[in-house]
């Protein structure tokens, strides 16, 4: 097996013991995203149109090599000096082009940031080259972190899953999820607002962790919906999620929602046994109700079986280790989740978005303007593309007094009886007293590229397994457990209450453990195996 | 059927977000907004009772796992430079901004 398909954990472990060194491991990383990864996302580029494009992942919208070249070899000096460098050591990472890292482009997959240099880097960065990562490069994303597939970023060629190159990678850590995937780094730092870690994570057949919301610093995130907004790890395993999330966790003074709440040994917690814990199964989360555009009426309808039966074929591995299983536990508020999101999200954006004005930093109009407004009009107009104008739209309605009809109202409320529905689940004292809530991550696999893109209320549907959990703030952590009929992977998550990640990494460790001589579990993505061939 | 947002609240819609728009564009953005505002009206049939609180973040924030109010200290941002360096126009140190027109609020 080449280094760069290897383990975080490996990958350090023979660093700190010089079987390799930092700068060999980031040479075949490097070799590795030449293989793969074909032109990096750029603004106004043509999207993709050549056989090569087609059948490469474009997961980067740019490849920092002489970063990453810097911190590796500072890596090796350590090692020389006899210095532990840290948990990390020499691991290789991306970080999706929604952190600040200083010094480097930091886009956010929009026009109207294209030209902006961090002067900072995000909490989340420092913490992982603290531990002694490497950073790679900027992974590709929605525009903003707007959508669920990857395909509104302003940098094209948009990302292709390395599963299957004609489908999309999800989103809105599209470009995280498929560098995992392909082999291009060990982690990626992603973020989830209404399931963007998990819902790539489900569809690249990797591992997403989203935190509780406040576990992890959002300093140096641009922000999407700051209530709601999570940075965490995609991996292709739970102990380099755990590893990932250890590095990353506990409070930072530069954000005042960070958590004082100490941060577990997530290694040791992961080890421990599942026998006598508590897994739910809930009817609400095996089915969806969405809003048709063509009947103009909320549909509801099952999921797609091989979906179900994955996530029940899982469910019955983690009863054998000594898990009891509980069936029909009651979300009822589970279908107000994306109506809910739809609200809330919106009017957190748009109150975002409106610092972007060509003033102060990032793109400004090259037209001629004759005062400030008119400058403002142009440069957000030519700045920002179709997602972050609908989100503004939407999110100035709501809110503003004069179209106000108490949605945002209703909306707060809302959350608050999804957030009392998971509250009653995990009551220690409660009827249920449920340790964790196992779901499909997403209702389907991968859809083709092209195929959902530009209906703004079905893209949004597919969140609709997700959304919840940001709603409560609760973590959930999605971890692969198949594929379906078109060789696709199929992603489960595990939903539990405030800072219970330790209990979640324990179930999904568990069920990888139990499941490793599986068939499906050797399977690698196409264009990685004709590599091996 | 009748539209949500009609044309003139939406034209009144992208003055607010300070967004010039091709008519081939304001008209897919009319169309999905329309769209969204449908699907978000299923949130006037949830049943609420007045006991039921408005919740800013899902997760509680309390003693538990709140931070203590910082020291109310000024300090210097040790990137000026850089910030500035971002701007598309500067004049000693001072960010140029374009003609603020002035016009009467209703």
């Amino acid at each position: 097996m080449r280094t760069c398909d290897l383990p975080a954990y490996t990958i350090a472990d023979l660093i700190k013991t010089k079987q390799i060194s930092a700068v060999e491991v980031l040479d075949d990383v490097l070799e590795r995203i030449r293989q793969v990864d074909g032109r990096p996302g750029e603004v106004d580029a043509s999207p993709a149109e050549t056989e090569e494009d087609l059948s490469t992942i474009h997961a980067f919208t740019q490849v920092t090599e002489e970063y990453a070249r810097e911190q590796a070899g500072k890596i090796d000096q350590l090692i020389r000096e006899g210095v532990n460098p840290g948990p990390l050591a020499g691991v290789p990472y991306t970080a999706k082009d929604i952190f600040t890292v200083k010094g480097i482009r930091s886009t956010a997959g929009s026009k109207i940031l294209s030209n902006y240099f961090a002067p900072y880097s995000a909490t989340v960065v420092e913490r992982m080259e603290e531990a002694g990562a490497v950073m790679l490069g900027k992974v590709n994303l929605d525009e903003f972190t707007y959508g669920s597939s990857s395909e509104s970023s302003a940098y094209k060629p948009v990302p292709r899953n390395p599963w299957d190159t004609s489908r999309v990678v999800g989103g809105s850590s599209g470009g995280s999820a498929a560098a995992v995937a392909a082999g291009e780094g060990a982690i990626s730092l992603g973020t989830d607002t209404g399931g963007s870690i998990r819902h790539p994570a489900s569809f690249c057949g990797t591992v997403g962790l989203k935190p509780t919301y406040g576990r992890v610093s959002r300093y140096g995130l641009i922000a999407f919906g700051s209530s709601l907004d999570c940075p965490g790890p995609l991996t292709r395993n739970i102990t380099d999620a755990a590893l990932a999330l250890q590095a990353i966790a506990g409070q930072d003074p530069r954000d005042a929602t960070s958590a004082t709440v100490p941060v577990p040994d997530y290694l040791a917690e992961m080890e421990k046994e599942i026998r006598g814990m508590r897994i739910g199964l809930s009817e609400e989360y095996f089915r969806v109700t969405y809003f048709d555009a063509d009947s103009l009426e909320l549909v509801e309808s099952p999921i797609d079986d091989q979906i179900r039966q994955a996530v029940l074929s899982a469910a019955g591995f983690l009863a054998q280790l000594g898990a009891d299983i509980v069936t029909d536990v009651p979300l009822p508020h589970t279908k107000y989740g994306v109506p809910t999101y739809f609200v809330i999200s919106r009017v957190e954006a748009s109150s975002n978005l409106l610092r972007f004005d060509g003033v102060k930093y990032g793109y400004r109009t090259e037209e001629s303007f004759k005062d400030l407004p008119e400058l403002y009009r142009k440069t957000r107009g030519e700045g920002f593309g179709v997602e972050p104008k609908l989100r503004m739209l939407m999110g100035i309605y709501l809110s503003a007094a004069q179209f106000d009809k108490g949605y945002y109202q209703r909306a707060l409320k809302a959350r608050a009886l999804i957030r009392q529905d998971f509250d009653t689940i995990f009551d220690p004292r409660g009827k249920y007293r449920l340790d964790a809530l196992l779901t499909p991550t997403a209702p389907s696999t991968a859809f083709p590229i092209g195929s959902v893109y530009g209906d703004s209320v079905l893209m949004q549907y597919s969140d609709q397994l997700t959304a919840t959990t940001n709603h409560a703030g609760i973590p959930g952590l999605s971890f692969p457990v198949g594929f379906d009929r078109d060789n696709l992977p199929i992603g489960a998550q595990v939903l539990g209450p405030d800072y219970s990640e330790g209990s979640l990494l324990r179930i999904a460790r568990a069920y990888e453990i139990v499941t490793e001589k599986e068939a499906w579990r050797g399977q690698k993505p196409p264009l990685i195996a004709d590599l091996d061939a | 059927m009748e539209e949500r947002i009609p044309r003139e609240d939406f034209q009144r819609l992208a003055e607010l977000a300070s967004l010039e728009l091709p008519e081939e564009e304001a008209e897919y953005l009319r169309k999905e907004l329309n769209n969204q505002m449908i699907s978000i009206e299923v949130l006037e049939s949830i049943p609420i009772d007045a006991e039921t609180g408005s919740a800013a973040h899902g997760l509680p924030y309390t003693d538990f796992n709140s931070p203590s109010p910082r020291e109310d200290i000024t300090s210097l941002d040790p990137h000026r430079q850089a910030i500035l360096d971002q701007a598309p126009e500067l004049e000693e140190g001072y960010i140029v901004v374009p003609d603020i027109s002035h016009q009467e609020l209703e």
